[in-house]
C-alpha cells in the first residue's frame, strides 16, 4: 500500500495554491525539454517506451486526462515511477501537454465524406476483420480510436497496401505437425519453446515447438486486401475521411 | 534443566556460517552461500544428480510470493533456511516448505526515490551469525539469521542525492562489501567496506578519483564531482591474492560527454582492491569516455586457464558493450578478447583491449542508431561459468538504439542523463544464451530467445545449464551443446538469477519469476 509522500506532495502542491492560471499554460517546447531529459531515459526519447511503458498512444490507462496526467508527473507512480518534484507547475503542465501529444494525431482537414465512408466501410466488408465502436469480427486491429493514433497519409497507405504497415501482434504464421493438417492464422503468442496460434474462425491451437516438422513466419504479409484497385479515388477518400474520424468514444 | 542446557548451548556455540565455509562453498555444494555461489562469480553448482537424463522429471516443489513484481532477487541457502530479500525487506524460509520463519522489513523514507532503475533487491549476504542487506535508503543492515532482529544498520550516503543500493552485499573474511546505484542521477560513485561485527566503515574506494588523485585528469573541470560511476553489481573476490573484483558503471551525465571530456576513470572498468585497504591494485577500462550507458556493473568471473601453454589466473567479462575479455587478475593485463554480441560502434579492439572507436558512433541530435542498445549486449544478470566444460553463459541481448543526445544540468535527486534512446521495433529485438571458451570468449553453441533476455544463468556439474524468459519460461539445457532439455511455464517474466542447492540430499534448483520464487526438484 503506497501512502502519499507529504514531502512531496507539500513541494510540488504549495506553490499550486499561489500559482496564476496563466503559469500553467502549457509550453510544448518546454515540455519536449523537460522530457527528453526527465523522462526519456525510461519512456524513450520518442515515448515509445522502454524500461517504462509506452506514452504513445491516445489514452493512457494511468493518466486518462490532463489532469490526472499532470498528478503522475509531479508525483509519480510508485514504485517505479519518481514524481517530478523539482518541477514548476507550469513545466509540468507543459510536459503533460508534450505526452498527450505523442500519441495522438491531430485532426486534418480531408477532402473525402466521412458518412460516404461509413457507408463503404460497411458495404466492402471491412467488419468482416475489424472492431469499430464494439461490433464487427476481430480478425485484425480494433479500428475504434485509429483515427487519433494514425494520421491521414498513413491510413490511405494502409489501405492500397496493406503489406506496407503490418500492426503489431498479428503476424501470420503456418504450423506444420507431425501428424494432422497444417495451421495457418495469427500468432497470438510464441515463446522459445512453444506457438500459440489463432485460426481464421478464431479458434486457438497451441503446438510445443518440438512437434512442428515446420514453422513458417509470413513476415510482410498481411491477410487485408488491397483497395488500390477496387476503390475509386474518391470512394478512397471518403474512406479515410471516415477512418481519420474514429477518435474513440469521447 | 535438559531444554535449558540446549538453549544454552546454542547460545555459545561457533558462528554457523564462518568465512572459512563460505571460501570453500565448492566443497559444501547442498548449500549456496554468497551471491554467485563461490567467491570466484561463478554461478556454478558442483552438484550432479541432475543431468541430461533426468531433468525433463524437474517439477514445482513449492512457491513463494512476493509483493512487487519484476523480482530480481538470488537467494542464500544454508542448513536448512533460505534466505531472500526485497526492498528494505528479508525473509527466512524453511527450505522443506517454504514457509516463512522469520521476517525483516525497513520503511523506505517517503521522499525516497529510484532514479534511472526499478526498486528492486538482488539478494543478501551471510557470514557468521549474520544477515547482510542493502537497502533502498542506502543503509547497510546486519540481522541475526535466527530471529531477523537488527544487529546493526549503518547508513552508507545520503539517499536524497540519488545514491540508492539494490544489490547482493559480499561478504568476505571480518568485512562486507557494499557498492551503490546513482549513476543517472550525478553521483560521485564508491566500493564501501564495512566491519562484519561492529558495522564500522573499514574503507571506502572512489571510482571517480578527486583533485590529486590519479585519473582525476580524466575528467575535464569538475566533471568528477558529478561523474556517476556506481558500482550497482556485487563483485568478486580472490582469496589467495586478498583482492576484490568490481566492475563500475557509465559516467554520467550518460549520453553527453561534452562536459565529462577525458577517458572518465573508473567508468566502465573493472577495478582490483586490496580487501585489507581498498587501495587500487588496478584498473582496466573497457569502454574509455562512454557515452551509451554501457556501465561495466557485471559480476567478474575469475578463470584459471591455460594461454598459449601457460597456466594464467584470469578474470573474465562479457560486457556490456558487447566484447568479450580474458585479463589477467594479478596484473590486469589483456590477455584476449572478441565480439560476442552484434556491436556497430568500434571496428575491434586493439592489442591492449581498447576499443578501436569508429567515429559518429556517439549519441548526437538528430538520433544515432547504435547496436548494442544502452542495456547492453548483456546487463547486470550473471553470467556462469563451468569448469567442467570450461565455458562462460551469458543471456545476450540483440537490440540496438538510437541515440539521442540533449542538455544536461545538474541538480540533486533529478536525472542527470543528457539524452535517451529509442529501441529498434519489439520483432526485431532478440537474444540468446551463449556459450563461449572462457579463455577468449569464442562462441562454441547458442539457444535462441525469442526476446532480448533479463535473467542470469546457473551452470552445474551435470551438464546442465539453466536461464529463463520474458516470456516466462525457465528452461534448462544441455552445456555442452545447448540442446534444450526441459521448460516450465512461470506466468511472470524472469528477471532473476537461478541457484542451486539440496533439500534432503536432492538437488533442487531456485529461480524467481516475476512475483514467484519457485523452488524446483525432482
Amino acid at each position: 500500500m503506497w501512502r502519499p509522500a507529504f514531502f512531496l506532495c507539500f513541494a510540488v502542491l504549495a506553490p499550486l495554491g499561489a500559482q496564476t492560471a496563466h503559469d500553467a499554460v502549457p509550453d510544448m517546447a518546454i515540455g519536449r525539454r523537460v522530457f527528453e531529459s526527465q523522462c526519456a531515459l525510461c519512456h524513450g526519447q520518442n515515448g515509445t517506451g522502454g524500461r517504462g511503458p509506452a506514452l504513445n498512444r491516445p489514452v493512457l490507462a494511468k493518466a486518462p486526462d490532463v489532469e490526472t496526467l499532470r498528478n503522475v508527473i509531479a508525483e509519480g507512480l510508485p514504485p517505479e515511477m519518481p514524481g517530478a518534484w523539482q518541477l514548476s507547475v507550469r513545466e509540468v503542465a507543459s510536459v503533460a501537454a508534450f505526452v498527450a501529444s505523442l500519441g495522438s494525431v491531430t485532426a486534418e482537414k480531408l477532402p473525402g465524406d466521412a458518412e460516404r465512408g461509413r457507408t463503404l466501410f460497411r458495404a466492402r466488408g471491412c467488419t468482416g476483420c475489424h472492431i469499430v465502436d464494439g461490433a464487427g469480427t476481430p480478425r485484425g486491429p480494433d479500428l475504434t480510436a485509429i483515427g487519433a493514433k494514425r494520421n491521414a497519409a498513413h491510413l490511405r497507405e494502409s489501405l492500397t497496401r496493406p503489406e506496407a504497415f503490418l500492426p503489431v501482434g498479428f503476424l501470420i504464421v503456418e504450423a506444420v505437425p507431425e501428424k494432422g493438417e497444417p495451421i495457418v492464422g495469427t500468432r497470438a503468442a510464441e515463446d522459445p519453446f512453444t506457438i500459440q496460434i489463432a485460426d481464421g474462425a478464431g479458434r486457438f491451437h497451441s503446438f510445443r515447438k518440438s512437434e512442428l516438422k515446420a514453422l513458417r513466419r509470413r513476415a510482410g504479409e498481411s491477410t487485408m486486401p488491397s483497395f488500390a484497385n477496387s476503390l475509386a479515388a474518391p470512394e478512397l477518400d471518403d474512406m479515410v475521411a471516415y477512418l481519420a474520424g474514429l477518435r474513440g468514444k469521447q | 534443566m535438559k531444554i535449558r542446557a540446549m538453549l544454552m548451548a546454542v547460545s555459545v556455540a561457533a558462528a554457523q556460517v564462518p568465512y572459512e565455509r563460505i571460501a570453500n562453498a565448492d566443497k559444501e555444494p547442498g548449500n549456496w552461500l554468497t551471491y554467485s555461489g563461490n567467491y570466484a562469480g561463478h554461478r556454478y553448482s558442483p552438484l550432479r544428480q541432475l543431468t541430461p537424463a533426468n531433468v525433463a522429471g524437474l517439477r514445482v516443489r513449492w512457491a513463494h510470493q512476493f509483493e512487487l513484481q519484476r523480482t530480481q532477487v538470488s537467494p542464500i541457502v544454508a542448513d536448512g533456511v533460505m534466505y531472500i530479500t526485497a526492498p528494505n525487506k528479508a525473509s527466512a524460509l524453511d527450505l522443506r516448505t517454504g514457509r516463512t520463519l522469520w521476517q525483516w522489513e525497513r520503511p523506505i523514507p517517503s521522499d525516497y526515490q529510484s532514479i534511472g532503475f526499478g526498486r528492486v533487491n538482488r539478494g543478501p549476504a551471510i557470514l557468521d551469525d549474520r544477515l547482510y542487506v542493502a537497502t533502498l535508503d542506502c543503509y547497510l543492515v546486519a540481522l541475526d539469521i535466527r530471529t531477523g532482529q537488527q544487529r546493526w544498520a549503518s547508513r552508507v550516503e545520503d539517499y536524497k542525492p540519488g545514491y540508492s543500493m539494490t544489490l547482493a552485499p559480499l561478504a568476505i573474511k571480518g568485512k562486507v562489501l557494499v557498492g551503490v546505484s546513482g549513476g543517472e542521477a550525478g553521483i560521485r560513485g564508491f566500493v564501501d567496506a564495512y566491519d562484519a561485527v561492529t558495522g564500522e566503515r573499514a574503507w571506502r574506494f572512489y571510482t571517480v578519483p578527486g583533485p590529486g588523485e590519479p585519473g582525476n585528469d580524466s575528467w575535464a573541470g569538475d566533471s568528477w564531482k558529478t561523474g556517476g560511476a556506481s558500482t550497482w553489481v556485487t563483485g568478486s573476490y580472490d582469496a589467495a591474492l586478498n583482492l576484490v573484483y568490481w566492475g563500475v558503471g557509465n559516467p554520467g551525465p550518460d549520453w553527453n560527454g561534452d562536459s565529462r571530456k577525458g577517458d572518465n576513470l573508473y567508468a566502465c572498468s573493472f577495478i582490483a582492491l586490496d580487501a585489507g585497504t581498498g587501495k587500487l591494485k588496478w584498473h582496466f577500462q573497457f569502454t574509455p569516455h562512454d557515452t551509451h550507458d554501457w556501465d561495466s556493473t557485471h559480476v567478474p568471473i575469475l578463470v584459471d586457464a591455460d594461454v598459449r601453454g601457460e597456466r594464467r589466473k584470469m578474470i573474465v567479462n562479457p560486457n556490456r558493450n558487447a566484447f568479450y575479455y580474458a585479463l589477467d587478475r594479478v596484473t590486469g593485463e589483456f590477455i584476449a578478447g572478441r565480439e560476442y554480441a552484434k556491436q556497430t560502434w568500434a571496428k575491434g579492439l586493439d592489442d591492449h583491449g581498447k576499443p578501436i572507436v569508429i567515429p559518429g558512433s556517439e549519441p548526437n541530435e538528430a538520433g544515432n542508431l547504435v547496436w548494442p542498445s544502452l542495456n547492453g549486449a548483456t546487463v547486470w544478470f550473471s553470467p556462469a561459468y563451468s569448469p567442467q566444460t570450461g565455458l562462460v553463459y551469458v543471456s545476450t541481448r540483440e537490440v540496438g538504439s538510437t541515440y539521442y543526445k540533449r542538455e544536461a544540468e545538474y541538480k540533486p535527486g533529478t536525472f542527470f542523463a543528457g539524452g535517451g534512446e529509442t529501441r529498434i521495433p519489439e520483432d526485431q529485438q532478440w537474444g540468446a544464451v551463449r556459450a563461449l571458451e572462457a579463455a577468449t570468449g569464442q562462441m562454441r553453441w547458442e539457444f535462441r530467445l525469442q526476446s532480448a533476455p533479463w535473467a542470469g544463468v546457473l551452470a552445474t556439474a551435470g551438464g546442465l545449464v539453466f536461464s529463463g524468459t520474458n516470456e516466462g519460461n525457465v528452461f534448462a539445457l544441455d552445456a555442452s551443446t545447448g540442446k534444450p532439455l526441459w521448460d516450465f511455464q512461470a506466468g511472470g517474466p524472469v528477471m532473476a538469477n537461478p541457484i542451486s542447492f539440496d533439500i534432503d540430499g536432492k538437488q533442487h534448483i531456485a529461480v524467481a519469476a516475476d512475483r514467484v520464487l519457485y523452488v524446483f526438484g525432482e
